[in-house]
């Protein structure tokens, strides 16, 4: 009888683990990518693997120079590829999810501490930085095709709807039509023009309770809200539905404004997040030079996050209010 | 009784585990050849021992008297002879000096023992009488219960709650008790009342005791102003502030206790205890404790003298299953670890958990993901992640800005942790240390 555990309480555990999370996300993350594979042919495919492939690379890689436990098997890498792969245009040069990955693992996660300590999402902040060195690759779309039999999809320099609705290109005559936004039968990044592939694997997050509704659904709120009301012909004239389902804010909204290290901890400090990108987006596509702000959104709230946590500490039990 | 099912924010859903013994009726079990019986069983100064080896001592005669106001007596749970007193292993102090009793076999009561009504009874009687039995919360806690039911002039007492919501997985103890002996919980209740002179009593039980409601509803149906109240399932749905906040709708202040928002709380054995030893006249010398886990052969509720060493009460229900990973004192989320089974049952002892390898499996902590799960979870409105990275640094100033000290240890969100972080544990050591500088402190004045 020599041999009993003696620990302190608690003596038992929930099954959630960190391994857990992680591969839910990619599991929800999936639908996605199986569309992206259909609209965009075989070469989506050879993106998310080599995104996929060279995080999980470049975290043991570092692990090891700094002669850290290598990690690689907790799925957060995984995660981080595959989320910088829907960021991409299909269209992108073998090497560029590549250098990619090395930023956001290398650069934004393991130089801050590793798994936890990253300040900003690594997926969108690698893709801030290869928007920033290499424009054209990144803003270069495909026409979706039909099935993955078509081989790799056409580079066509040509507008997404996004563009359309600021009125950069086109006009609004040429916006596909709504089913084909939802569907994700539009030109955009890999994993963003699903919006029902995402929205699948975002009600599976929120069912497995991975993720809770207070960062998406303030998002989303806020950008339905402003963009509807402050629309191109006068108060209460936005097309709300298009920039729901246009570009990457259900993406951005579920599986980026989420993550959990660059995120608020706090229920209020959660909302006041959704509020703040949901802000930051709508004033990006409305009055930006860009056409899509769900990136710089998420970015910019991520620095503000330490902030919020310290000025949203619920107000615990029992403690008195000053004015009493 | 309402429709309405009561809670608070916060809380974990672990599994129950309740079923290998939730069905199983109280079975008294006989008493050993020699119990050890603790000097120290509540909160405050230990007993001062009133036999010596040699002496023989009758069933319910009390063998230590307690030093301060603070404390409860303590009475021989067997007749027979006092073999010795000497240090031994304590559930809840590692160690501890006990009176060891060698049992006659006879149950020979003790002359003082006589049956009371409890409506005969003054309130200086009633309460003179819970102190001379040795009464203490039989929750977990063991604060002396005549010291609960005397609060200073000023605080207005109003509410009396009697607990019921046994949310620790694996215990079945209370809710066997209020199935079997709903009178002695709602005589219970009653004294309470009287003592404190208060009109409204509620007793509550969570919502996965139908059972139990139903009895207890019966029992209490012809008292005026006494009312059974659901209790939504989860845990720390029995925690003092928590069962408070949902009966209530009132906030105990921050450091403050119970009393401060007129309430007193008391477990629903601690109640039949005290109807017990008013209308027995028998101190509280038994108790129920609930033996499970995958461990033991037989799971069981046991009423078991004070002082038998879990390795008999273990022993009654069939022995150990192989060899246990981890034998628990009181429920899995905040019952304590033992090192040993020789150590004896004593009046806060509400289970004895028998753990196999697999289900006391402790996990390996990894780097915290930021996930806000313990921030969600802790009914205390804390943010343990934060807390926890304080004390871990020894920086306790931090810890303490932060609350600590409201901590309630219920263990939520170290339940809940996805990297299974040591959080509670390190907020533990925070609060500790942040306690004994605050002594100190004091002392250098």
């Amino acid at each position: 009888m020599d041999s009993l555990i003696v620990s302190s309480s608690p003596h038992v555990y929930s099954k959630d683990t960190t391994v857990r999370i992680m591969r839910d996300v990619v599991l929800a993350l999936l639908p996605a990518a199986a569309v992206a594979v259909y609209f965009f042919g075989v070469r989506a495919a050879l993106i998310m693997a080599i995104s996929v492939l060279s995080a999980v690379i470049t975290e043991a890689v570092v692990q090891k120079l700094m002669k850290k436990p290598i990690t690689v098997n907790d799925w957060s890498a995984a995660v981080t590829g595959l989320m910088l792969a829907f960021n991409l245009p299909p269209t992108v040069p073998l090497w560029l999810p590549v250098v990619g990955s090395i930023v956001a693992i290398a650069l934004v996660k393991q130089a801050f501490g590793g798994l936890g300590h990253n300040f900003m999402n690594p997926a969108l902040a690698a893709r801030a930085i290869l928007l920033a060195a290499w424009p054209v690759y990144m803003t270069t779309w495909a026409e979706p095709i039909h099935g993955i039999v078509n081989s790799a999809a056409d580079a066509v320099s040509s507008a997404t709807p996004l563009a359309i609705l600021k009125g950069l290109e086109g006009t609004e005559a040429q916006l596909p039509p709504l089913w084909a936004i939802i569907l994700g039968s539009t030109k955009g990044c890999l994993g963003e023009t699903s919006d029902l592939a995402l929205l699948l694997g975002a009600a599976y997050l929120l069912w497995r309770r991975v993720i809770n509704w207070r960062i998406p659904f303030s998002f989303i709120g806020t950008v339905a809200l402003l963009t509807w009301v402050l629309g191109p012909r006068g108060l209460f004239t936005g097309n709300a539905i298009y920039h729901i389902f246009s570009g990457g804010l259900i993406l951005g909204a579920f599986f980026m404004a989420t993550d959990y290290s660059s995120s608020p901890v706090t229920p209020k400090g959660q909302i006041i997040m959704g509020i703040g990108c949901g802000v930051i987006t709508t004033i990006i596509r409305l009055y930006g030079g860009y056409p899509e702000g769900v990136t710089y959104s998420i970015l910019l709230m991520n620095v503000a996050t330490p902030l919020i946590d310290r000025f949203t500490m619920p107000r615990i039990y029992g403690e008195v209010r000053a004015d009493v | 009784m309402g429709l309405k099912v009561l809670g608070f924010r916060g809380g974990v859903h672990p599994f129950h585990r309740k079923e290998s013994t939730q069905d199983k009726a109280v079975e008294r079990m006989q008493a050993p050849r020699l119990v050890y019986i603790p000097l120290q069983q509540h909160i405050g100064a230990p007993c001062e021992p009133l036999v010596k080896p040699g002496d023989r001592v009758k069933l319910g005669q009390k063998i230590g008297q307690p030093k301060g106001f603070v404390g409860a007596p303590i009475h021989a749970s067997v007749s027979g002879v006092v073999k010795d007193i000497k240090q031994m292993p304590h559930p809840t102090m590692g160690q501890g000096i006990a009176i060891v009793l060698e049992n006659d076999g006879k149950d020979e009561l003790d002359e003082s023992i006589v049956p009371r009504d409890i409506e005969a009874l003054d309130v200086d009687e009633l309460k003179g009488l819970i102190f001379e039995a040795g009464i203490v919360g039989m929750g977990g806690a063991a604060f002396p219960t005549h010291v609960k039911l005397s609060p200073p002039k000023d605080k207005k007492i109003d509410v009396v709650i009697l607990n019921g919501a046994e949310c620790e997985p694996y215990l079945t103890a209370d809710h066997r008790l209020m199935l079997e002996n709903p009178q002695d919980v709602v005589d219970g209740l009653k004294a309470i009342m009287k003592v404190l002179g208060v009109e409204r009593g509620y007793i509550a039980i969570e919502d996965n005791k139908p059972d139990a409601i139903r009895t207890i509803a019966e029992a209490t149906a012809s008292m005026p102003g006494v009312e059974v109240v659901r209790l939504r399932t989860k845990y720390p749905q029995g925690a003092e502030k928590q069962l408070i906040y949902a009966v209530t709708g009132r906030q105990v202040p921050s450091g403050g206790l119970p009393m401060d928002v007129g309430v007193v709380v008391n477990n629903v054995g601690t109640a039949a205890a005290i109807a017990r030893a008013i209308k027995t006249g028998i101190p509280l010398i038994e108790r129920i404790v609930t033996v499970t886990g995958g461990g033991v052969a037989q799971p069981k509720n046991l009423s078991v003298r004070i002082g038998t060493l879990f390795k008999d009460v273990i022993d009654a229900c069939g022995g150990l299953v192989g060899q246990p990973a981890k034998v628990v004192s009181g429920g899995p989320m905040m019952g304590i670890a033992q090192y040993t089974l020789e150590v004896p049952v004593i009046k806060g002892t509400s289970g004895i958990l028998v753990l196999t390898k697999q289900e006391a499996e402790t996990p390996d902590p990894g780097p915290c993901i930021r996930c806000g799960k313990c921030v969600d979870a802790c009914p205390m409105r804390l943010m343990p992640l934060f807390i926890s990275v304080y004390s871990l640094k020894g920086d306790y100033d931090n810890s303490e800005k932060l609350h600590a000290m409201d901590c309630i240890e219920c263990g939520c969100c170290s339940y809940i942790c996805p990297a299974k972080r040591p959080l509670v544990q390190s907020i533990r050591t925070a609060k500790r240390v942040i306690t004994e500088r605050k002594r100190r402190a004091a002392g250098a004045k």
